[in-house]
């Protein structure tokens, strides 16, 4: 990784959200902001509240208090799908991709808010619809040769492998071809290769698509290697944030989260 | 060929031609249930409205004309000689997506996240109520459907069988009605052209995403709700199709309604997942019906397609629940 690398503006701004499920405090008053163009992880002990705020950011779930702002406009309570269509894409901690459906299908449906046809032009596949579904092959063409897919395009997903299971799903998420990616533990579960060649997509993905990247992981070597800033959570809160090296260094951070001896 | 053999192939021919019919309203059962999870108990009775506004619309029926004859003492009855087949039936498609539109917002917005049951228990409620609907918006009694599909005995059918029998023999050729093959012929047109539009189409393909995770199509930017009227409109469609060639065959009445519940064994044969096994589902109820009644009930005191669907059905719980094409249970322990 560059040793300076420069971002722009924030794509999102997250200001004093504090989340509860009646009286249990999911999250408690986070700020913290995602730069254009940068790798940004969020870390945190189980139940810290990681996959929380990524369930606020996509709109799964409503904060009671706090400011969400996007792309430089404050955003209202939107669902899911507004959202996604205003370029948030996402993956799960536990995948979930269209099972019964082909790799190829899998990333064409990532393609959904990019195609514009009318359902008539869709029923007789003529004009629009047809003209929109080549060209759009074609793009997904193209992701699938970034992620070396190419020999599972045509395979039902549910019968893949866990791990060519998590990276098609990183597939249909750029297909997508959001201005933020939402990675919810996308090395949850592979060996050390599998680990490897999703560290390499990840970051290629940031620097090929510019794609902005938020990503929750448990592996610290991955995301000491992966990241730009880092936030962490615990317990709902917010702990520290800054770059790798200064959170591996906050004794507070140490405490709570890596439990390595003070030695 | 000996024309106890002959007799046999006409039987399973019939039974094919009746399975196709089967098939038909079992398909829209198969869509819906795909898609959102819903066994839509009301499936026949929508297969019925659709007939009826089809005939209502035909006829140039004015819609509630009992209803404001009672209120403001009039005596309409029919507001013009009627439409053009294929204006009406653009017309009830109008009406079926308006209908589907009103499911979506009345019903399925209210019960979003519920159990399995309670959704079924809505479409029963929804089911009656819309044969109510029918009721007085046309009229209860019973009407004739003619679009224009000829139907009757095919003389040429029949003149072709007859030479297969030994020249002796005191053979008349086999009978088949000439609508049972347009309805096979539109029920394959039917099925190919779905598969096709749910494989290569934006919206097929949100259709399918859907049925497979609701929260990962969300995250893609697929509104649940446009899904849902989308289905429920196909699901009209389809279940127009229906209604038209069971409505030409015996006439729109509300007995159509009751055919629903002989796509039920269809569905558990098929598997409630799987298009292929709606349409090879009711085939095999067609044939075996007509086959068991032809073969056994002269043995039992025939009437044996009342309850042979259901008895196969309950067969077959017993070694494949999840029916011919559906998905293999599997349950985590």
């Amino acid at each position: 990784m560059d040793a300076q690398r420069t971002f722009g503006e924030p794509i999102l701004e997250v200001k004093n959200i504090s989340l509860a499920f009646g009286g249990v405090k999911a999250l408690t008053d986070i700020s913290f902001d995602i730069l254009k163009g940068e790798v940004r992880a969020i870390i945190g002990p189980n139940g810290a509240g990681k996959s929380s705020m990524l369930n606020v950011i996509n709109g799964f779930y409503h904060p009671q208090q706090g400011e969400i702002w996007f792309d430089g406009q404050k955003r209202q309570n939107l669902k899911p799908f507004q959202i996604a269509k205003q370029g948030i894409a996402r993956t799960f901690q536990n995948i979930a991709l269209f099972k019964g459906m082909s790799t190829l299908d899998n990333l064409m449906t990532g393609r959904y808010i990019h195609m514009h046809s009318n359902i008539f032009s869709q029923a007789l596949w003529w004009g629009k619809a047809e003209r929109e579904e080549l060209q759009h092959r074609q793009r997904v063409e193209e992701i699938i040769d970034f992620l070396e897919i190419q020999s599972i395009r045509k395979t039902p997903v549910g019968r893949l492998p866990y791990g060519l299971q998590k990276r098609v799903e990183l597939g249909r998420a750029l297909a997508a071809e959001s201005k933020l990616l939402l990675l919810d533990e996308p090395m949850a579960g592979m060996n050390l290769e599998e680990k490897e060649d999703m560290c390499r997509f990840i970051l290629d993905a940031n620097d090929q698509f510019d794609t902005t990247i938020a990503l929750i992981e448990h592996d610290m070597g991955v995301v000491m290697d992966l990241s730009d800033r880092v936030v962490v959570l615990d317990y709902g809160r917010k702990l520290a944030d800054g770059s790798p090296d200064e959170v591996r260094n906050n004794q507070a951070v140490v405490d709570a989260y890596l439990g390595v001896s003070h030695a | 060929m000996p024309v106890e053999l002959l007799n046999v192939i006409e039987v399973m021919l019939n039974g094919l031609m009746a399975g196709i019919m089967y098939s038909l309203v079992a398909l829209g059962f198969v869509l819906i249930y795909k898609a959102s999870g819903i066994f839509n108990y009301a499936q026949g009775v929508m297969a019925l409205f659709a007939a009826l506004t089809l005939v209502g619309f035909q006829t140039g029926q004015v819609p509630f004309a009992h209803l404001i004859n009672v209120i403001f003492g009039t005596h309409i009855e029919y507001w013009s000689d009627g439409l053009n087949t294929f204006v009406a039936i653009i017309l009830t498609i109008i009406v079926m997506v308006i209908l589907a539109y009103l499911v979506e917002r009345f019903l399925l917005r209210h019960l979003v996240n519920t159990e399995p049951i309670i959704l079924f228990m809505a479409t029963i409620g929804l089911a009656y109520f819309m044969e109510g609907l029918g009721d007085l918006m046309w009229g209860a009694n019973i009407k004739a459907l003619n679009v224009g599909i000829p139907s009757g005995g095919s003389f040429w059918w029949e003149d072709v069988t007859k030479t297969w029998a030994p020249a002796e023999a005191d053979y008349y050729g086999m009978y088949i009605d000439v609508l049972d093959v347009w309805a096979a012929v539109i029920a394959i047109l039917l099925v190919v052209s779905l598969t096709l539009f749910s494989q290569y189409t934006k919206t097929g393909r949100a259709l399918r995403a859907v049925a497979d995770d609701h929260q990962a199509a969300l995250t893609l930017g697929i509104s649940l709700r446009t899904i849902w009227v989308i289905v429920w409109s196909i699901a009209g469609f389809v279940a127009l199709v229906a209604g038209i060639m069971w409505g030409s065959k015996s006439g729109v009445q509300f007995s159509l309604s009751l055919i629903a519940l002989k796509a039920l064994p269809v569905l558990i044969l098929g598997g409630f997942t799987s298009i292929p096994g709606a349409i090879i589902g009711g085939l095999i109820i067609g044939v075996g019906e007509k086959l068991f009644e032809y073969w056994i009930g002269p043995l039992i005191g025939g009437a044996t397609e009342n309850w042979f669907a259901y008895v196969l059905a309950l067969v077959f719980l017993m070694f494949r629940p999840q029916g011919l094409f559906g998905e293999k249970i599997i349950e985590r322990v």
